[in-house]
């Protein structure tokens, strides 16, 4: 579905990713890992042609991404961010109704509006959709973004960290709808810290580290003791409690 | 629906009451009289109105700053400045020439402002409209200096202080322009709102974000310019209007864009009006009466905000 290779990605003369291959196998829910600073938010931005690529490509469906207009790529790929903050005063409901802005150019059908109340139950905000964004809490603000970028219905959905600010609850809630999004046929990719979720959820697993791809593959040939412990620099161990892998960072 | 019925309701009301407020009453050469300054008057102050208020949230939404108007963004000041010089350098210049001028120099003075603006760090809203204060002071002091070296210093006060007293039939009908202008940019409310998300959200939901951006300040710009040209500056319509709107409606343009237009033409109609009534028989400038609503207005918006956090 999506290919890199050879990527990197500059801001002012510094590299920030270098030498990058890798894919996104279709079809399945892969986790972005790594320190902080590996380059994970500007691996998944650049797949989502907001960040500029230096050199490389990146390969959407086996064509460039930067030559698919913005308004038909938008149909296909949908991208949460975390750093933009929200300044209209919206709705939750008029914000994920804007998840379906690339299909309908704002003229709704009876079937956008449906996909638009799924993606308010799927995340459970049915009980704030009337509520103005900014009258919510940092994590409902969240869902509600959430909610957008699934409305759009993409064939690939990029998550950029989408469990800050979340408590466990809606954690599992976010985690649970990237797995339907699986189920509906699509390909998501998902910044993750917590390494727990990852090595549970994740199909497949990307790991990065000083801007370069670490290693790659399940999540139980990545997660490994010896594989995290030289990703992060730092003493982890994988235990398994009845039947889930646990990483233990304490 | 009750709140669209209400503001018809209040519009029509003002429009008839703008229409037998005055010196002269309506007896005798009455019709004459309707037609040739009421009308025009209250036709001016509506037209002015609603798209001084729509270019306001247009700006807001351009600058994803809520505290951001044509006057505090330099667009005005920008095209006083173009007044200045195209009257110096063509003083027989025909209306729409003055008109084209004073709406490119609007043009580059916004596009300038947000370029500005950008550079800022994101964190703290209230440097937007005080570097636009700053900023649009800049161009205003250079107007009034260009101004005051060439004598010009009393057509720059009419450009400066709005008011209706000088309207007349065949003496405002550009203010059309602004009015149609804010209809085109109902087409564009979507497509607004979606940049008042944020280039990286605007990007992903397949907008040409520049071409909106473009739309956006051309429209400002021209509604700034030909207000300023025909009936001189307007303060704090486009701040204090679309924030009240926001405050009740939510700011989904596609729904509070009418909403916007209808309470910004009402404003200044009333405070016009109100201009007509409190000294009589002398005048008070709308701009005067706004400027004190309207800074009063925006105090208490701000302090709203402040307990809000």
């Amino acid at each position: 579905m999506i290919e890199v290779r050879n990527l990197a990605v500059a801001f002012d003369g510094t590299k920030i990713l270098r030498n990058m291959t890798l894919s996104l196998p279709k079809g399945k829910l892969t986790g972005i890992v790594g320190p902080n600073g590996a380059g994970k938010s500007t691996l998944l931005t650049a797949m989502g042609r907001l960040t500029p690529i230096h050199s490389g490509e990146i390969l959407f469906d086996g064509f460039p991404i930067g030559d698919i207009a913005t308004a038909s790529l938008a149909k296909r790929l949908s991208i949460f961010r975390q750093s933009t903050p929200i300044t209209p005063r919206l709705s939750v409901r008029d914000l994920i109704s804007f998840g379906r802005y690339p299909h309908t150019q704002g003229r709704p059908t009876g079937a956008d509006l449906l996909i638009i109340e799924q993606a308010i139950a799927r995340l459970d905000l049915s009980e704030f959709a009337d509520r103005y964004l900014d009258t919510l809490s940092g994590g409902q603000r969240q869902r509600a973004l959430l909610g957008m970028v699934l409305a759009q219905t993409g064939d690939v959905v990029l998550l950029d960290e989408p469990l800050n600010n979340l408590d466990i609850t809606h954690a599992r809630t976010v985690m649970r709808v990237a797995r339907e999004e699986i189920e509906m046929g699509r390909t998501v990719a998902i910044v993750l810290h917590d390494l727990s979720i990852a090595a549970n959820h994740c199909d497949h697993v990307i790991a990065l580290k000083d801007g370069q791809l670490h290693s790659s593959g399940k999540p139980e040939y990545v997660l490994t003791n010896e594989g995290l412990s030289d990703l992060y620099n730092t003493k982890v161990d994988v235990a398994e409690i009845e039947g889930r892998r646990v990483i233990l960072t304490v | 629906m009750a709140a669209k019925s209400g503001i018809i309701a209040i519009l029509t009301g003002l429009t008839l009451v703008s229409c037998f407020t005055g010196v002269s009453s309506l007896s005798g050469d009455g019709l004459w009289l309707l037609f040739y300054s009421r009308l025009p008057r209250t036709a001016a102050a509506l037209l002015a109105g609603a798209s001084l208020a729509v270019a306001g949230v247009i700006m807001q939404m351009l600058s994803r700053n809520k505290f951001v108007e044509p006057s505090t963004a330099g667009t005005a000041q920008a095209a006083a400045f173009g007044l200045v010089v195209i009257t110096l350098l063509a003083p027989g210049a025909a209306l729409w020439a003055k008109m084209g001028a004073a709406t490119v120099t609007a043009l580059i003075g916004t596009a300038g402002f947000l370029a500005l603006v950008r550079r800022l760090p994101p964190h703290d809203p209230m440097l937007v409209p005080l570097t636009g204060i700053v900023y649009g002071g800049i161009i205003g002091a250079a107007t009034t200096f260009l101004a005051y070296e060439r004598d010009l210093l009393q057509y720059l006060d009419i450009w400066i202080n709005g008011e209706f007293s000088g309207v007349m039939l065949g003496r405002y009908e550009f203010l059309w322009i602004a009015g149609i202008l804010a209809g085109v940019a109902y087409l564009y409310a979507d497509r607004f709102t979606i940049v008042g998300l944020g280039e990286d959200a605007a990007k992903s939901l397949g907008l040409n974000h520049k071409q909106a951006m473009i739309t956006g300040l051309s429209i400002v710009a021209v509604i700034s310019a030909v207000t300023t040209v025909s009936i001189g500056m307007i303060p704090f319509v486009g701040l204090v209007v679309p924030n009240i709107v926001a405050r009740i409606y939510g700011e989904n343009l596609r729904q509070t864009l009418p909403i916007v237009a209808a309470s910004g033409a009402g404003l200044v109609l009333a405070c016009d009006i109100l201009g007509r009534v409190i000294r009589y028989p002398f005048e008070i400038p709308v701009g005067t009466i706004l400027g004190v609503i309207g800074a009063a207005a925006f105090l208490w918006i701000l302090h709203g905000r402040a307990r809000h956090g």
